[in-house]
């Protein structure tokens, strides 16, 4: 058994939005969408603040509501790592995922099924990283099997304090954020 | 001091509230709707006695409104999906943990329920219609002639009435990344206010049909074209009270659960008091207060009081602000739960 996840570090991180460009082209996501975005969080008072950029996207949750909430089984868990997917064929456009995801990750395609990040299955089966970690330009992005101890990012967790986002929805993200 | 800066922009995700529009919040009002004519309908099949078949505003017009109505609503359902050539898909499937599921397989069984509730007594209730297609008679008379077929019939509409109900609110309970629904009182919530809605359907058309109200010339104009077509005798209005007396209970329930679900926020985590103090004191207190809680329940419950002790007569006024006011309670929450979000934790 495998389990993908994402680290990402947010202290190399520049909010550059290569990532969010790489996405798009490489799964051609239509103009006006996104899969990936950027945000800027500034905690604390000057001058003793705190910034921290952070590339966010679809979670690919342990215990993904999105999936929990599918009508027709179009989100589904994918059998390789357990990345949350979705078959347009079988989705009928509810927006019930939509209105599910605490983190805002999926969007209505113009053609009418819901979309969002795939963790670049169709790479990551070639043995590729998906987009956005491979264009990276700071490396502040890793991906890989976190139930391999000796993966690059089961490492990283190991080493680094890190955190998830908004882990108190319960949806046991599988992306974390190096600080 | 928190600064949060997000870098989407993009109009297909954000602002989020535009998930869902007013197709969602009017297929709830309507399918409460029907669920609440269905164990209404279902409750008196059960205990009607023969003397009583003129009563059957609940056992005729009510499961013959709700097949319209639920039709309505599977069509605003419909409008909303934007894969709409999939929606076969939502029958090749059953999905346990998705209420979305359970409902499109329940509203399968609701139709031939209310239809069978509707076939019981429709000769009686129409009878041009009886005449003109005789089929209907032999299956009235079939139905009839079995006892336990019409309890048959009864249990299954209220049975699947309330799971209707329920299911409407459950269908936004489960979703917890949105806090505001992110509550188990939202099922019986949408259920009693489908039963108050549906109590004040029937007990509106019996006061609007009585031969001696005041009516504009071209309803009065209308409703004699319709006796003549159909050959009806005028509905029983005796039951009138019992509605009004119905609806004043379900309406004092579905005040004391919309408590229950604040009261619940209130004493929840921080997201789940911002979500409340939306509908409180936020940007849809407006609407929530006037529309839902004063013209939507107090005024109605106030003027049906005043009808059940004699000081009024009935009118139409209380029917039309339980049926507005339970539109509204279904805008409010879907609009007001759109806008609550977890992504408040973030800045």
């Amino acid at each position: 058994m495998s389990r993908y996840i994402m680290v990402i570090d947010t202290k190399r991180c520049v909010g550059c939005m290569d990532c969010v460009v790489a996405c798009k082209t490489e799964n051609h996501v239509p103009e006006g969408f996104t899969r990936d975005w950027i945000t800027e969080t500034v905690h604390g008072r000057f001058p003793t603040t705190n910034l921290e950029i952070r590339t966010e996207r679809c979670n690919h949750c342990a215990n993904p509501p999105c999936v929990h909430c599918c009508p027709t089984g179009a989100s589904h868990v994918h059998a390789r790592g357990g990345v949350v997917l979705v078959t347009p064929e079988k989705c009928i456009g509810c927006k019930a995922c939509l209105a599910a995801c605490p983190y805002d990750a999926r969007f209505v395609h113009p053609k009418g099924y819901a979309d969002k990040c795939t963790f670049c299955i169709h790479r990551v089966e070639n043995g590729l990283d998906p987009a956005c970690v491979s264009v990276c330009p700071t490396r502040c992005m890793h991906f890989g099997d976190a139930d391999d101890p000796q993966s690059g990012v089961s490492r990283l967790l190991a080493a680094r304090p890190h955190h998830p986002l908004l882990p108190e929805a319960g949806t046991q993200p599988r992306i974390y954020y190096l600080t | 001091m928190t600064e949060f800066t997000l870098f989407r922009h993009t109009p297909g995700i954000d602002p989020t509230l535009h998930i869902w529009g007013w197709e969602i919040p009017v297929y709830l009002f309507l399918g409460g709707l029907v669920a609440g004519l269905m164990i209404l309908a279902g409750a008196r099949l059960l205990i009607m006695r023969p003397h009583e078949r003129q009563a059957m505003v609940c056992c005729t017009i009510g499961p013959l409104a709700g097949l319209a109505l639920l039709s309505l609503g599977m069509l605003a359902l419909f409008l909303d999906l934007s894969h709409k050539l999939y929606v076969w898909r939502l029958y090749l499937i059953f999905e346990p943990t998705s209420p979305m599921s359970w409902g499109s397989w329940i509203l399968l069984l609701v139709y031939p329920a209310l239809l069978a509730n509707a076939l019981t007594h429709l000769p009686e209730t129409i009878p041009a219609l009886a005449k003109r297609a005789p089929m209907l008679v032999t299956i009235s008379d079939y139905i009839l002639a079995r006892p336990r077929l019409v309890v048959a019939i009864g249990l299954a509409n209220i049975t699947l009435g309330i799971a209707l109900g329920i299911y409407t609110g459950i269908l936004l309970g489960t979703l917890g990344a949105r806090p505001l629904w992110s509550s188990a009182v939202l099922g019986p919530l949408f259920l009693f206010s489908g039963l108050s809605t549906a109590a004040a359907l029937l007990h509106g058309i019996l006061v609007f049909t009585t031969p001696d109200a005041e009516r504009p010339e071209f309803a009065d104009f209308l409703l004699s074209l319709l006796a003549r077509w159909s050959q009806a005798r005028p509905l029983d209005t005796r039951i009138a009270p019992t509605l009004a007396q119905a609806d004043n209970s379900f309406l004092t329930i579905e005040l004391a659960l919309l408590g229950l679900l604040l009261i619940g926020h209130l004493s929840s985590t921080a997201v789940h008091q911002q979500a409340a103090w939306l509908l409180l004191t936020g940007p849809y207190a407006a609407v929530f207060w006037i529309g839902v809680i004063g013209l939507g329940i107090l005024l109605p419950l106030f003027l049906q009081h005043l009808e059940l002790q004699h000081r009024i007569r009935h009118t139409l006024a209380p029917s039309l602000l339980v049926l507005t006011g339970g539109l509204v309670l279904r805008f409010v929450l879907v609009n007001a739960g759109q806008a609550s979000h977890w992504a408040a934790m973030l800045n």
